[in-house]
């Protein structure tokens, strides 16, 4: 009887092995990504894991990068840190993958840090928080703007309109954590002072009793909510549902047409710094930025019948990055892959205009970033 | 009074009468089989994302939302056949990991089918701000207080005053003295599923105006609904409701005068300190009228 | 000698030694040796909760809370402020563990049932806020890099090193499980789950052993978290959080409740199921609970206890 558990047990494990090990594909390049497609931040990672999909689909009917296909190997975290961990490890010593164009939230990236310096892999991540590339790894960079320069060009724009204290609402997730804590830090710069500091549940459902706070506070000029998912929605519509009659910003982290869906006519008025993307036809034509953004998003909304979001353009300019610096590599070598992504220059992303260096792994500055405006259901670009 | 702790009350009073629906469920479900049902908050989820769905479609506002308590109600009964009855005699855990097990299933399902993001619906009367003694709210948050009073109406109503509703508070008495006086206890507990089924579905359609909604949006509120019930008492309706209104209340006061950092612990330390003083919640052992 | 193998006791624990010596040979790389250790950390932590579900008969729905105190005291303590030696750390936040565990015992375990259940839950969830809530401390949601190990000048280097540490303190924990079961204080366990009146009256103190219990896996959780905290390097608020707890309760349940190699296949199973449903995108929620279901409606006793039934059945 003890031989033959032990027998099966071990047969057993034997197959389970088997089945998660990956299947070794011959020639392809090999493209690995962990995105938060489910849980409370899928609505970053379903328009990645989408974009992704798409571009790579497109790039195997154009015949491939460098005359081989490319294979996108892809694993769902839901937005679990330590789900990321393992994914990660099985891209990396199982999937024998290339590079890394994933992560969407900034606790998932931070955790796999040590993994992909280790490893020695070429990791492009989409997640905001600056800590990513400050201080500068080697093998890792990453393609949206960073939630110091969001509060920065907020600062920026509060300041030109001549206002003083600042009231702050975010929500307790980790984009909201960190937003709050780069806000408190570049704050003194502009010459604001914070006067209120409340939070929200990520999954919170109602913020009167934090706005009605803030209300009350003696001076306030404009309040700026830093979150994301359907947090900062209810917030614009309690403040609106209070009449508070403050200028209201938002961060970069409700730059997508579901937030004004989700919002309705709460949040006309509202001011949030974004990328171009979001303005596509309304950009000037001198702007360099136009046919790109224009034709992703053209792409995407036909494909999937949904608008574009900032979200998966991140996903489009990271995998751009890595596909541009394979062909300049002209090989998969990882640190020469590594070399070339570092030295890109003047790539024109949905994100803004790319110049990555040594001591830049994100290579975008605050002229990337453009304060818009809700106006009458849609984004304008204000000035 | 001050305007702020008017205000602080409004908003408590309006997400705690979602959480006393959803606990009102539970305690429905307790007292007919004794089961914790962690697939209650997925009730919440399907009624508003089936209205979203159904509103999509095309279909006015009253059908869509007649359709999606429908659906939910179906959906309740059929997990009440075939997930809880075939394990009646198992262990209270692993009647909790079959409901979760089924809770999983259905927001999967609602995922697939409805897809990741989140939805809003129209409020039912506009969004003009009314203003009482200088607190502000929305005629949403009248919907949400006048639906759950006449809910709450009705369920004592069916059940001191009707047949099937004396009939469900026998069987959650003494099953088999009911099942002697000819009671089909099999059709009061797919009833009594396909009720609290039915009342997570309208809390999640009548705030879904107000909170928004997604295919996660009953993890969080099924967790809160349980606390309610626990609060109160399990099996004692008014229990769930009180229980209900004192969470959302102390929420929200929480979040106005102490530190909104911590309001989402709220709920769970005062449930630890009713716990440790009183073992079976509010109204648990007191015998009072069990809904 | 060979009636004593015979006992599931000294089998299953010689049959564990057995598979954990030969499973390496199957290993390819260095994530097989990650998912393994995932299976060995969750197994020891499920088996120390078995023996107060499975056989004191309490419900914790917050384990995770104190395995998530053990990690995070470990991360904290050892970090840049405090710089304490990793083993001291362990210990210390274990006996913190034990201590809380211990002062929180007295009310919670009057509790029955279901209202056990939610005092638990709500314990864990508000360890988790607070972990969360706390980032000057704790580095909030972002989480937080974690000191390597090192014990009397040894630190283990990589997957495999650190898969022997793994096993040896899974086997250590079996080892340790079948005794106490084995034990008198054991019996009085299962006499607690059968009937706590009846054991009252035959003269055990349940209370007592209900506590003993309580503390004593409160702390190896926290014991784990602490190893795991090392071996990972990094943590996050994720596993003090309550779908933590719901996951190894499940492993519990799943594999066998009252039973310890349950405890490890429950492990197995739920660490291996998410990584082999990964082809499956949009459905793997729905194929998860689906498995979850089905197994508890048709299993209700756990995977191992109905399997051994049978078997022996079949033997007959």
């Amino acid at each position: 009887m003890l031989k033959r558990v032990a027998i099966k047990g071990a047969m057993a494990l034997a197959v389970s092995a088997a089945l998660i090990s990956g299947v070794q594909a011959a020639d392809t390049i090999k493209i690995g990504s962990f995105l938060a497609v489910t849980g409370p931040a899928s609505f970053l990672g379903d328009p990645e894991l989408k974009t992704l999909q798409m571009y790579v689909d497109k790039i195997n009917a154009e015949g491939g990068l460098l005359g081989k296909q490319v294979e996108l190997v892809h694993y769902d975290t839901a937005g679990n840190a330590q789900k990321a961990r393992t994914f990660v490890k099985r891209l990396i010593e199982s999937d024998n993958v290339d590079l890394i164009v994933g992560g969407s939230t900034s606790g998932a990236t931070l955790a796999v840090i040590p993994l992909v310096e280790s490893a020695k892999v070429p990791f492009i991540s989409l997640a905001g928080a600056v800590a990513i590339v400050d201080p500068v790894k080697k093998w890792v960079f990453k393609t949206p703007h960073t939630d110091r320069m969001a509060a920065e060009k907020i600062f920026e724009d509060m300041k030109s309109r001549g206002f003083k204290k600042v009231a702050l609402i975010s929500g307790t997730g980790g984009f909201g954590r960190s937003g709050r804590a780069q806000a408190t830090q570049v704050i003194g710069k502009y010459g604001l002072e914070l006067v209120a500091d409340e939070t929200y549940g990520p999954k919170d459902t109602d913020m009167t009793a934090q706005l009605t706070k803030i209300k009350s506070t003696a001076g306030v000029d404009a309040i700026l909510n830093f979150g994301f998912g359907q947090g900062p929605a209810i917030v614009t519509k309690n403040y609106k549902q209070l009449g508070i009659d403050l200028p209201l910003y938002q961060s970069h982290g409700v730059a997508s047409k579901k937030f004004i869906e989700l919002a309705g006519n709460a949040s006309e008025g509202v001011r949030l710094p974004a990328a171009a993307l979001l303005l596509a036809e309304q950009l000037p034509d001198s702007s360099a930025q136009k046919p790109v953004v224009v034709k992703y998003k053209t792409e995407y909304e036909q494909k999937y019948n949904s608008e574009v979001s900032t979200f998966g353009g991140h996903a489009y300019d990271g995998l751009m990055l890595a596909v541009n610096a394979i062909k300049k590599a002209g090989s998969t070598d990882k640190e020469k892959v590594r070399a070339a992504i570092e030295s890109t220059k003047n790539y024109v992303g949905t994100g803004g205009v790319v110049n990555m260096s040594a001591e830049d792994h994100l290579g975008l500055d605050l002229s990337a970033f453009k304060i818009l405006e809700i106006r009458n259901g849609d984004w304008t670009l204000v000035k | 009074m001050s305007v702020e702790f008017l205000q602080y009350l409004f908003s408590g009073v309006t997400i705690g009468a979602t959480y006393a629906l959803v606990g009102l469920g539970f305690a429905i479900i307790y007292n007919a089989s004794h089961v914790i049902n962690f697939a209650q908050g997925e009730f919440i989820m399907i009624g508003s994302m089936a209205t979203v769905s159904f509103l999509a479609m095309g279909m006015p506002m009253p059908v869509a939302i007649l359709l999606a308590v429908a659906l939910a109600v179906v959906t309740g009964m059929l997990l009440q056949k075939f997930a809880v009855a075939p394990a009646k005699n198992a262990d209270v855990v692993t009647i909790i990991i079959i409901t979760i097990g089924a809770s999983i299933l259905l927001r999967g399902l609602a995922q697939v089918f409805w897809g990741k993001s989140f939805h809003a619906l129209p409020a039912f009367s506009g969004n003009e701000p009314i203003n009482i003694a200088g607190a502000t709210i929305v005629p949403q948050n009248l919907w949400v207080l006048g639906v759950t009073l006449v809910i709450v109406a009705a369920v004592s109503w069916f059940f001191t005053k009707t047949i099937i509703g004396k009939a469900i508070l026998a069987t959650s008495h003494n099953a088999d003295a009911a099942k002697l006086v000819g009671i089909n206890t099999n059709m009061i507990l797919l009833f009594a599923f396909g009720l609290s089924a039915l009342l997570g579905a309208v809390a999640g359609i009548i705030v879904a105006p107000i909170t928004t909604t997604s295919y996660e949006v009953g993890i969080m509120l099924g967790l809160k609904g349980f606390v309610a019930a626990v609060l109160g008492g399990l099996g004692s309706g008014v229990g769930a409701i009180v229980g209900g209104l004192i969470l959302g209340i102390a929420e929200a006061m929480a979040a106005g005068y102490i530190s909104s950092d911590y309001k989402d612990a709220v709920p769970f330390v005062i449930i630890l300190f009713i716990l440790f003083f009183m073992p079976s919640g509010l109204f648990g052992s007191r015998g009072t009228e069990r809904v | 000698m060979f009636e004593k193998l015979n006992s599931p006791r000294t089998g299953g624990l010689l049959a564990l030694i057995l598979a954990v010596l030969i499973l390496p040979l199957f290993f390819q790389n260095t994530f097989h040796y990650d998912v393994a250790i995932h299976v060995a950390i969750s197994a020891t932590v499920a088996i120390s909760l078995n023996l107060l579900v499975g056989y004191a008969g309490q419900i914790s729905l917050g384990h995770a809370g104190f395995f998530g105190v053990g990690a995070y005291s470990s991360a904290i303590l050892t970090g840049w402020d405090f710089g304490w030696s990793p083993i001291t750390a362990m210990l210390v936040a274990s006996l913190a563990v034990g201590v809380l565990a211990l002062v929180v015992s007295g009310p919670i375990l009057r509790l029955k049932g279901h209202y056990l259940a939610m005092a638990t839950l709500g314990l864990g969830i508000i360890i988790a806020i607070v972990i969360t809530t706390e980032d000057w401390l704790t580095g909030g949601p972002d989480g937080l890099s974690v000191e390597p190990l090192t014990i009397f000048g040894l630190s283990p280097q990589g997957e495999a090193q650190w898969y022997w540490v793994f096993c040896v303190v899974l086997i250590a924990s079996v080892w340790l499980s079948l005794n106490l079961i084995d034990s008198p204080v054991g019996r009085a366990m299962r006499a607690v789950h059968g009937s706590e009146v009846a054991a009252q009256v035959a003269g055990v103190d349940t209370t007592y052993f209900k506590t003993l219990i309580f503390v004593m896996s409160a702390m190896f959780a926290s014991l784990m978290g602490s190893l795991s905290a090392h071996y990972s390097g990094f943590v996050t608020p994720d596993i003090a959080g309550f779908h933590h707890s719901i996951e190894l309760i499940t492993m519990v349940v799943l594999g066998g409740m009252a039973s310890v190699f349950g405890a490890i296949t429950g492990a197995v199973i739920l660490t291996l199921l998410p990584q082999m449903l990964t082809g499956l995108e949009d459905w793997e929620m729905v194929i998860f609970g689906l498995i979850l279901m089905l197994t508890m409606i048709f299993m209700p006793k756990g995977l191992v206890p109905t399997l051994l039934t049978k078997f022996r059945r079949g033997e007959a």
